[in-house]
């Protein structure tokens, strides 16, 4: 992504969108179809941390939880929750698909946050493939089990008459344009925040060129790296949380499209 | 400092594409604002609502977080 927009330029220690580039594990060969990248090394990560506390954590079964048994039956409540609430308890069917996004994106988000280690879902085309297999799935879903009736969703029957061929138009926009701001809102955040926070790491160092403005300027980006990290880990289980409700909404349209 | 007009004016794009950032900021604040605003005077239904608060800053981030992406487009895809 940012490979010929800087390079000559002395001002920082290092880019900022450095971190985002994707390359092979080994070697400097083109990235391919089926190259194993760092995205990948990452994604399977996230896999077994899922893995090992969903399966793993959850394994003894006790019936006084431990410390990993509680944080998982704790998530696992904390979905179901919001399924129920949000989508209905004829949505329940759907759950697991839900928990398994919500528990990918959470990791993922949580382990970008490892300083040297790679955000997948700081990538537009990891999220984009989430946010058109929940368009897709709903679609689908909503014609399945409304059938034509589903178009309903557009047709606000609650509108004035001359209103409703206008607001007819804008909505089937806007639920177009569901999957592009369903997938760019989680990269767009993931990727600023990791941004500002590199940019104020470039800075850090500026202690070792001039001893004169250095001396200000690294305790002060010292103290913001910190803030901001700080920041990173709300907006990582917020943004998991946010792509995890819209689901549920969007869900909701597809069971109940009648306004 | 060397480059050509079209840089210049990709760079130009990209700043003016991150004022719309500030929209969203308001937007955000807005939305929260409001809801802490409603939360106080009636708190017994605020818990309800918190579901609502954060697709409302959803909706509202969404539009910066595209201006975010046009600015980010000029810069390295243009």
């Amino acid at each position: 992504m940012a490979t010929e927009a800087h390079g000559e330029s002395e001002g920082l220690v290092f880019h900022p969108m450095d971190q985002f580039i994707i390359k092979p594990l080994a070697g400097d060969g083109p990235v391919g179809l089926f190259t194993i990248t760092n995205v990948t090394l990452w994604m399977a990560l996230t896999c077994l941390a899922v893995f090992a506390l969903m399966v793993l954590g959850t394994s003894a079964r006790s019936v006084i939880p431990g410390r990993l048994q509680s944080v998982a039956e704790l998530a696992y409540g904390f979905i179901r929750k919001m399924v129920e609430d949000v989508a209905g308890k004829d949505a329940l069917p759907y759950f697991p698909y839900i928990m398994t996004l919500f528990m990918f994106i959470v990791f993922a988000n949580f382990l970008g946050l490892i300083p040297g280690s790679f955000t997948s879902t700081s990538h537009i085309g990891v999220t984009a493939v989430m946010a058109m297999m929940v368009f897709i799935g709903v679609t689908v879903l909503g014609f399945v089990k409304n059938g034509a009736s589903f178009l309903s969703l557009f047709w606000i029957s609650s509108a004035p008459l001359v209103l409703r061929p206008i607001l007819a138009l804008i909505e089937v926009i806007s639920y177009f344009v569901r999957p592009v701001s369903h997938s760019i809102r989680l990269a767009g955040n993931m990727m600023a925040g990791h941004a500002v926070m590199k940019v104020f790491a470039a800075f850090a160092p500026l202690v070792l060129i001039s001893t004169g403005v250095g001396l200000v300027v690294t305790p002060l980006s010292i103290l913001a790296i910190t803030a901001v990290y700080g920041l990173e880990v709300l907006v990582s289980f917020i943004q998991a949380y946010v792509f995890t409700i819209l689901t549920c909404v969007y869900l909701k349209d597809a069971l109940h499209p009648h306004h | 400092m060397e480059g050509d007009i079209a840089q210049m004016g990709q760079f130009i794009g990209a700043g003016l594409a991150s004022v719309g950032m500030g929209g969203a900021a308001v937007g955000v604040g807005n939305v929260v604002g409001n809801y802490l605003a409603g939360a106080l005077r009636n708190p017994s239904a605020a818990g309800g609502q918190t579901a609502t608060m954060f697709i409302g800053i959803a909706f509202a981030e969404a539009l910066g977080i595209f201006s975010f992406l046009v600015a980010l487009l000029l810069m390295f895809a243009v």
